[in-house]
């Protein structure tokens, strides 16, 4: 770990492994447009990789996405890959234009996806401003979660090899 | 995508006032449609000009009839004559 100061976000009260994914619907971006969606139409389809991060143009997001595209695990045929923040569609749509992205984005400016997974976090500093916590889920055809990870420390990132091992297994 | 998936889908730009106006004669009409928001740049509306031949919007596609079509006036009056109550005015 590198030597810096990083700030404890304490417990969450977040849903885990066996669970079933809160559903929502919000815009979702692609390289095209974007338009509603919700999160169990696209389950339905396949298994969904849901990762929330904090708004585009934030380092954390910038290493995120260069990370899961190093290992293509934005491109997988088994999974489709869903990034989550509280960005507009038109910020979203210049992170996948920059950082040549193979997923989709859900827009949520109001936050109100993750109080509904219990990772909000209030930005100090940033009055009026709350986005998610890091947090990935991986949720299966049935809408359960199979995978669930939550930062507790700012910043944080997830274990890259803990996913592919969870996709792996799924 | 689903099996409630509306009919019609418009393309739309935020704000745009010729959209809003099949928006508008879509509700009047009571007609289920979903909207697909693209970029103001010309260059970046790929989509719709994959779909209809030009970059304007709006534009929409109706799966009931096979339709596909831009322009705000043209668009108004096919709702109207397709789905609009002939008996009626």
């Amino acid at each position: 770990m590198v030597e810096f100061d990083v700030v404890d976000l304490g417990p969450a009260d977040h849903p885990t492994d066996g669970d079933h994914a809160p559903d929502f619907t919000r815009p979702l971006v692609n390289t095209e447009f974007w338009e509603n969606v919700s999160l169990s139409t696209l389950y339905e389809d396949a298994p969904v990789l849901l990762l929330f991060h904090p708004m585009d143009g934030a380092f954390p997001a910038t290493y995120l996405w260069n990370e899961l595209r190093e290992r293509d695990i934005d491109d997988r045929d088994r999974i489709q890959t869903v990034g989550l923040s509280i960005s507009t569609p038109y910020a979203h749509k210049q992170l996948i234009e920059s950082r040549d992205i193979d997923a989709r984005l859900f827009s949520d400016p109001s936050n109100e996806v993750a109080e509904q997974y219990g990772i909000a976090h209030d930005l100090d500093g940033m009055a009026g401003i709350s986005e998610p916590r890091p947090a990935t889920f991986l949720i299966d055809e049935a809408g359960v979660i199979r995978h669930a990870w939550v930062g507790s420390e700012w910043p944080s990132f997830p274990d890259y090899d803990e996913i592919e091992a969870a996709i792996e297994a799924l | 995508m689903s099996e409630s998936e509306p009919p019609i889908t418009i393309y739309r730009l935020q704000a745009c006032p010729f959209c809003e106006r099949v928006v508008r004669t879509l509700t009047e009409l009571d007609i289920d449609y979903r909207s697909r928001y693209i970029e103001p740049m010309h260059s970046e509306r790929n989509v719709v000009k994959r779909v209809t031949g030009v970059r304007t919007v709006p534009a929409i596609v109706d799966r009931n009839t096979g339709v596909t079509m831009a322009e705000s006036a043209n668009i108004v009056e096919y709702l109207e004559q397709t789905y609009g109550d002939h008996g009626g005015q």
